[in-house]
């Protein structure tokens, strides 16, 4: 009646003894998922050789779909566990071995193949603020479905904790379990959007804490939050606030890849708009551009109405409660783009192999009679390359041996007086002349400045009777900025 | 008999409870500290290596804490023990005193409990039983987040025990009246089947009641618990179909995701194929894509013409706003659905939405750039306006910069091989030598690929051999024997570059190969071959093991092919490896031996040395890693592994026949109120009686009907499905005029079929009308679709199908080794297009255009020049037969060029290499009686000209003369370009002042754009004169002809006798220029020049004014 394997387990190790009738397959099915979930030395050794005897055929059993997500472990730069989450049944850390395998082969950390796999799972995994988040999968599932989830997880913590990294996970661990517990069920996504986090787990500061130590109140809402509901599901209901305020940022980035004679190989620009909006009630907004033509490639928000938009191509939308991206953009590709500054380099080393010269001067280009701020100039060195002894202009540099980096923090750039960097550089004895020449990035900001020359028209508020403080802001960074040398 | 299956449900949960509450009785008594023997024997074990950490001195304090009466205490406790768990520390040994607080009422410490029971209820079974009643008392609560986690911990506390209990719960929480709780129980319906396969008949109940929920909420759980339980009951879907389709925007993006991957699988198995040719508007174009599989829908589609389920259509149209997700997930399904299911000229909408997704993390890059590899294998066209996206920085990771890479060969075509072939050479030097490496075979795969540059590609690669590095060389190498291999016929050019070579080359491996390569085709270097192996058998004992053997090898086959010559040499090289110290080598001597040379104990096998070493050798395929992804649904895990996962649902072929459309037809949708849902607006009551062809209105029904369960959005929402519905009346229209096309039955078919399509290209073109910027390629190829519509014998193709076709032509270009008699013609019949892809918009389609082999081959070969690192000038000669209006001028007289002289002209043609650069051809002529040699380009200035040099000329013989063609950016003004010019012996200071008639491109427009133009650049940008026309210019034609010579612009066709009119745009920067030419009484006539170029204008105005006046 009973088989025996069931008999010999032992009370404590999962499996019940008090089997009824009929209950004899769904012990074997427990027994599989068991082995599964444990990693091999978990299993007490007098197990196995009982399963194996076992007069049941366990191949023959189906194999059992699981969920999208199964675990969860964050892991440091230096390859320490330090946290783990299992939404289903607990998969043993050894799992990890093959990404620390792979880790070891990458020269970087950002070179890890995001998705890999083991002999029973697939692991997708991220890299963020100096630390990994490896889930493990066991079926097939969207990888970038994994992935994107995994970046909405690092978002939530920078959201709740101002930053993620692992003094503040470890900090915070039981908000982050319960963040996680939240919006993960059974490994498939339930809350992510964190307006209705925040309003189920209050993120922490440091006077709730003492207030909740103190009375034992706690950070849990007893209710469910009304915008898991609704079918504005980012905006919280009975929002208040003394001043109504509604601030965009329009940032644009410029991605461009310029050669070696200054010529632009490529140039594009991106863009976001970031909002801050504060204001009371169930406000309508309404967005619209002076020249949306501009715009080639949006992505929304889910609360701007994708209908208005292609109709009339304003952005009509009731705003998330704070902080929230509206849109992103392309610019035109047939738009000429702006190239703010431009970097006179000459590297050079020399035929004897013993060192080489450095000169880079950066100038305005097309700023549109902007002033070009915060330009920082990074130059990665062929790996011969030991040490610099430069002297800067203006700004500082450092060169970190280590990495083969060298950063030009130059700042504000003043066009009557060019700053420059000029040196030579010593190389590792005996190594030959680099034959590839560093690559330049360039970092910088221009305020006030949209540089496709989008323009807000205007902000319409609809749905609520006070009149809100409303602000536009422009700013044009570089984005991957490549000057080839 | 749901009602019966439930009550029947009840009696068995109620024995579990029983049984369950048994054992917890039990339990309690033997909770008491001494354990049963046998569950000490394994808690031991287990225990014994993490007692130290986790059991510490921590253990009884938390559990006294835990049992303490203070709520602050407990909760401090279950917080440490969160911590323990976080870290991986076993912390089960607490179970009875956290699970005494599952019923705490502090909320928090509940949540808390929750997580500790779900982590060890599994390993703690019995025990776990205790807290069930809790969950059941619970599932009553009023409040709907309380039902709802307490079905969320019951169905996640894996014990088989409670089957019946959860089965109970899920059944009761799955017609709750808050969607929350339902959505839950859909999650719930998936932990169950996985603790209990045997349950899924009884699920599938429940999903099927839940499949039919009208809250967007639960329809993604349901779809993804539906996915796991029955992918296979494709039945359930028919009905709620359309309700998915519509509902789809609304639902939440993870929703969104698992929905669309489902409903791809479903339209495969219930929609016909829209890719058969009937429908294509380019049936070569077609053929080429999906000549494979297509054996049998042709007869098929003979049979009877396409014509798109309405469905079909509905979820196409459905799913593309999603496009605009921020969900990278979202788009990247969205993007497969397109690719799976659209027919071949709508797939490319989806191409913006997936080069956007390259912005985001690096992790999403690497997925998406595994799909683009993939879908661009099939359809270049799709990503070739992106390819500069797929440009490689030098701060990329190495998994992204080998995809963009191979992505980047995927694209060449002959078209852009240029371009891509320079940005290679950017990537060959680059400090990533595997990287380097990577690109060096992918300049073989495109050499192979594209015939045209095969021998350019050769000998850019030759050079790389005399790299530095070892990676490079090695590499170049073994692609440079594969290329030989491919082409056997023609390359003993570069075998005997290689053997001179040979002597530079350091690295073993390299030295090998080049001895393999010259061994095998020793035949066709009969010369060199007996050389080099005189050479080797000096070298013999110094060379690396790898290439001894190699000489050993090249020797024996020398011996067999050209024994007069080589016996000697054989026979010496043998006795050299006869006492080499490495066996290997001995070995092989001995062997060779025995083979080649007859004596009587070798027997049979000498007759068949010859057979043996010189055996035609298979030529290495070189092609994409990502040939046979396409096997895997893309956006799947599958495809990013290139191995089946398990759990892997193959897409299902099209169904040859389509199934019953009718099964999706919803008799009568009551008007259901959703009371959960806080409403705001009265809701409205929905359309009900739909007839079969009134599918339309039939959504929109659902629309309404939706807009219902809707609170304070549905104001704003009935302006944007107002506007919705606009936008999509013209394709609506569409497929009314199918429907109606099919009732009357007296126009063609095709026509029909034609007039569906043509109303979504209508949908497309005019969202290009909106925008009002657009590029000019796109202008021109909607003129050529508007010519095609004309024709009416072409179904009208979109800007990007265009660009597709003629990619593909390019496709068939490459078997043009095969057939070129074929192909060639067809490179003649669309010049526009061929340049169209050239990005080289503004070529007029009169500008006189050369073969093209010959216009790029002189581009093309300086391109690969620049793929040397060494100035080891290439092998190549090159002559350009001059063409245009050839007015060449003098650049260097032979006098002062000490016997070198120079003329150069401007063909007037866009410079494939860069299109910003002004095209010249350089005509160098040897007027001494010494050959000339190392002819190349020196220093230039100014400092910031950008000029492409043509290739060295290695030698110029005596009264020789060569055509070269160089480009240089003079960025718009006639400021002079200095450069030298150098022979190895000498160096000339030249320079090229260039007319501002040469700074121009043609460009052709109507007469209308050309008023809009001109009216755009009135006032400053407008230069006038008026001035008397010599006689025998006011003739149209001379006049015409007169202006062409001047400038190079294109004529602008015009009713009016007495105007005329010429366009062209500046070469850098674009910038239009317009001129006309008015001529009033007797021989006066204005000039007008419009541009934004002043200084251009007023130059081009005098030009022009002493082209006309004068004699």
């Amino acid at each position: 009646m009973y088989c025996s394997c069931c008999f010999s387990l032992p009370n404590s190790s999962g499996f019940s003894v008090a089997t009824m009738n009929g209950q004899l397959k769904k012990c074997h099915i427990a027994i599989t998922s068991f082995i599964d979930s444990c990693s091999p030395f978990l299993i007490p050794s007098s197990l196995s050789p009982s399963l194996c005897d076992s007069s049941h055929n366990l191949d023959s059993l189906p194999i059992v779909a699981v969920e999208m997500i199964h675990s969860l472990f964050l892991i440091n730069h230096s390859g320490d566990i330090f946290l783990e989450k299992h939404w289903k049944s607990v998969i043993g850390r050894s799992v990890c071995d093959y990404f620390f395998e792979a880790k070891e082969k990458a020269a970087e950390p950002e070179d890890v193949p995001p998705v890999l796999q083991t002999p029973h799972h697939y692991l997708i995994s991220i890299y963020r603020d100096r630390l990994f988040f490896l889930s493990v999968i066991q079926t097939e599932a969207p990888p970038l479905f994994v992935i994107e989830f995994l970046h909405r997880v690092v978002e939530t913590f920078q959201d709740y904790f101002g930053e993620c990294s692992e003094t503040v996970i470890k900090d915070n661990v039981v908000t982050v379990y319960e963040l996680l517990e939240e919006m993960l069920d059974n490994g498939f996504p339930l809350a992510t959007e964190s307006n209705i986090l925040k309003e189920m787990i209050r993120p922490p500061t440091i006077l709730r804490t003492m207030v909740n130590t103190l009375t034992g109140t706690s950070n849990f809402e007893e209710r469910l939050p009304s915008g898991q509901l609704s079918t504005i599901p980012w905006r919280r209901s009975g929002v208040k606030y003394t001043n109504n305020e509604a601030y965009f940022d329009v940032i644009e980035e410029i991605d461009a890849i310029v050669d070696k004679s200054g010529t632009t190989v490529c140039a594009e620009i991106q863009g976001v708009i970031e909002a801050c909006v504060k204001l009371t009630g169930m406000p309508d907004l309404t967005l619209s551009f002076m020249n949306p033509r501009l715009l080639d490639d949006v992505s929304f928000h889910p609360c701007v109405r994708f209908k208005r938009w292609e109709a009339e191509r304003v952005l009509s939308f009731i705003p998330p409660d704070g902080n929230f991206t509206l849109m992103s953009y392309h610019v035109n590709a047939q738009n000429l783009v702006a190239i703010p500054v431009y970097v006179k380099q000459n590297i050079s080393f020399f035929e004897s192999g013993s060192g080489g010269r450095l000169d880079l001067t950066a100038g305005p280009k097309q700023t549109m009679g902007k002033t070009v701020e915060g330009l920082v100039i990074t130059v990665h060195m062929p790996k011969a390359v030991l040490s610099a002894s430069l002297t800067a202009t203006q700004g500082s540099y450092t060169y970190d041996p280590a990495t083969k980096v060298l950063v030009w923090d130059i700042g504000r750039l003043n066009p009557q007086k060019l700053p420059n960097l000029r040196g030579s550089l010593s190389l590792q004895a005996g190594a030959p002349k680099p034959e590839d020449n560093p690559s330049i990035n360039i970092a910088l900001k221009i305020q006030q400045l949209a540089i496709s020359g989008l323009k807000v028209n205007r902000l319409d508020m609809y749905g609520e009777k006070y009149k809100p403080f409303k602000g536009v802001k422009y700013v044009t960074k570089a984005g991957k900025f490549q000057v080839r040398t | 008999m749901y009602g019966c299956g439930f009550s029947a449900f009840r009696l068995e949960a109620r024995g579990a409870m029983k049984a369950a509450l048994v054992s917890a009785e039990n339990l309690q008594l033997s909770l008491q500290p001494e354990l049963s023997q046998e569950e000490q024997a394994l808690t031991r074990a287990r225990r014994c290596h993490d007692h130290k950490e986790a059991q510490g001195p921590g253990n009884d304090e938390l559990k006294e804490m835990l049992e303490s009466n203070k709520e602050s205490l407990k909760l401090e406790a279950m917080k440490r023990i969160i911590g323990l768990i976080a870290k991986g520390k076993n912390a089960s040994e607490l179970f009875p005193a956290v699970v005494k607080n599952v019923a705490n009422k502090n909320i928090e410490l509940k949540k808390l409990v929750y997580v500790y029971l779900v982590r060890y209820a599994e390993e703690q079974q019995d025990l776990a039983l205790l807290s069930i009643s809790t969950f059941q008392r619970a599932l009553k609560d009023p409040n709907q987040l309380i039902r709802a986690s307490a079905l969320r911990v019951l169905s996640s506390i894996r014990v088989p025990i409670i089957v019946p209990i959860m089965m109970l719960a899920i059944k009761e929480s799955a017609s709750d009246m808050s969607p929350y709780v339902r959505k839950t129980s859909a999650h719930a319906i998936q932990k169950l089947y996985s603790l209990d396969p045997e349950q899924r008949e009884h699920l599938i109940e429940v999903i099927e009641k839940l499949l039919k929920d009208k809250s967007t909420l639960v329809a993604g759980s349901v779809v993804m618990a539906f996915e796991e339980v029955c992918p296979d009951r494709i039945d359930l879907i028919h009905k709620n179909y359309r309700k998915l389709c519509n509902l789809l925007v609304d639902v939440e993006e993870w929703g969104q995701v698992v929905i669309i991957s489902m409903l791809t699988r479903y339209a495969r198995t219930q929609f016909t194929s829209p890719w058969q040719e009937g429908v294509s508007f380019d049936e070569n174009n077609e053929k080429a894509f999906y000549d494979s599989d297509s054996e049998e829908k042709r007869d098929e589609t003979e049979t009877k013409p396409y014509m798109m389920d309405p469905d079909h259509r509905l979820l196409l149209r459905n799913t593309k706003p999603l496009l605009q997700s921020r969900n990278t997930a979202v788009v990247m399904a969205v993007a497969q659905l397109y690719w799976h299911l659209a027919p071949t000229h709508e797939v490319s909408a989806v191409t913006k939405s997936l080069v956007r997704l390259l912005r985001s993390h690096r992790e999403v890059q690497y997925v998406v750039l595994q799909n683009i590899a993939t879908m661009s294998i099939q359809r270049k066209g799709m990503f070739e306006p992106y390819m500069k996206s797929f440009y490689v920085r030098s701060t990329d990771p190495t998994h992204i910069k080998t995809l963009k890479l191979e992505i980047l060969t995927n694209l060449a075509n002959e078209a852009n091989i240029s371009t891509i072939l320079r940005e290679f050479q950017t990537y060959v030097k680059s400090q990533d030598k595997a990287f380097a490496a990577a690109t060096i075979q992918a300049i073989g795969r495109c050499a192979t690929n594209i015939s045209e540059v095969t021998d350019t590609c050769l000998n850019g690669l030759v050079l790389l051999l005399s790299n530095r590095d070892e990676t490079v060389v090695a590499e170049s190498v073994v692609v440079i024997k594969k290329l030989l291999q491919t082409q056997p016929t023609q390359h003993s050019e570069i075998i005997k570059h290689m053997a001179k070579l040979f002597d530079k080359i350091t690295v073993a491996m390299a030295r090998a190969s080049i001895l393999w390569l010259i061994g095998e085709y020793c035949e066709r270097v009969p010369k060199i071959a007996p050389d080099v192996l005189r050479k080797m058998a000096k070298s013999f004992t110094s060379e690396e093991d790898i290439v001894k053997l190699q000489i050993v090898n090249l020797a024996a086959k020398l011996y067999l092919t050209n024994s007069k010559q080589t016996k000697l040499l054989t026979q010496y090289i043998l006795n050299l490896g006869k006492y080499d110290q490495n066996y290997d080598i001995r070995d092989r001597t001995r062997f060779i031996r025995q083979l080649i040379v007859p004596n009587e104990k070798s027997g049979a096998l000498s007759k068949y040395a010859r057979r043996i070493l010189l055996a035609p050798k298979p030529a290495p395929l070189l092609q994409s890693a990502f040939k046979d992804r396409d096997r895997y649904q893309l956006g799947t895990l599958s495809h990013s592994l290139n191995l089946k996962a398990s759990g892997y649902q193959e897409l299902s072929d099209w169904p040859a026949v389509a199934p019953d459309q009718s099964v999706r037809n919803v008799e009568v949708i009551e008007p259901q109120v959703n009371e959960w849902v806080p409403t705001v607006g009265k809701s409205k009551p929905a359309k009900s009686a739909k007839s079969e062809d009134k599918f339309y209105s039939d959504s929109e029904g659902e629309q309404v009907d939706r807009k219902g369960s809707k609170n304070s959005s549905s104001s704003s929402n009935d302006s944007s499905s107002s506007s919705s519905s606009s936008s999509s009346s013209s394709s609506s229209e569409g497929s009314g005029s199918e429907e109606s096309d099919e009732e009357t039955s007296d126009e063609s078919p095709k026509s029909s079929s034609q007039s569906g399509e043509g109303s979504s290209e209508s949908e497309t073109d005019q969202k290009k009308e909106k925008n009002k910027k657009n590029t000019d390629s796109k202008a021109k190829s909607k003129a050529v679709n508007s010519e095609s519509e004309e024709n009416n014998n072409m179904v009208s193709s979109s800007s990007e199908d265009g660009s597709a076709s003629s990619s593909s032509d390019s496709d068939s270009d490459t078997e043009q080794k095969k057939s070129s008699s074929r192909s060639k013609p067809k490179v003649h019949e669309r010049p526009p297009k061929e340049v169209s892809l050239l990005d080289l918009d503004d070529v007029a389609p009169s500008a006189p255009t050369t073969p093209k082999a010959s216009a790029y081959s002189p581009s093309l070969l300086s391109d690969l020049e620049g793929l040397s690192l060494s100035s080891v000038s290439s092998p190549m000669q090159v002559t350009v037969q001059p063409f245009g209006p050839v007015k060449s001028h003098e650049l260097l007289h032979h006098m002062s060029g000490k016997g070198l002289s120079a003329r150069y002209h401007f063909p007037r043609q866009p410079f494939l290499y860069q299109p910003s650069m002004v095209q010249l051809q350089i005509t160098l002529t040897n007027a001494s009686d010494q050959p000339l040699e190392g002819i190349h380009l020196g220093e230039h200035s100014p400092a910031s000209l950008t000029l492409h040099r043509f290739s060295p000329v290695e030698r110029l013989e005596p009264q020789a003369s060569v055509t070269v063609s160089m480009g240089i950016d003079f960025n718009d003004s006639t400021q002079a370009a200095n450069f030298q010019l150098c022979t190895k012996e000498a160096e000339f200071s030249v320079s090229i002042q260039p007319a501002v008639g040469e700074l121009l491109l043609p460009a052709s427009l109507t007469q209308a754009d050309f008023e809009k133009e001109q009216g755009k650049l009135l006032g400053m940008n407008e230069t006038s004169a008026t001035i008397t026309m010599a006689e025998g210019h006011c003739s149209s034609a001379v006049l015409n002809k007169q202006v062409r010579s001047m400038a190079n612009l294109g004529e602008v066709i015009t009713g009016h006798n007495n105007t005329h009119r010429f366009a062209g745009r500046t070469v850098s920067s674009g910038a239009l220029v317009l001129v006309t030419v008015e001529k009033r009484e007797a021989a006066d006539a204005t000039i007008t020049v419009n541009t934004d170029k002043s200084v251009m204008a007023s130059m081009l105005l005098r030009d022009l004014k002493q082209a006309l006046a004068s004699a």
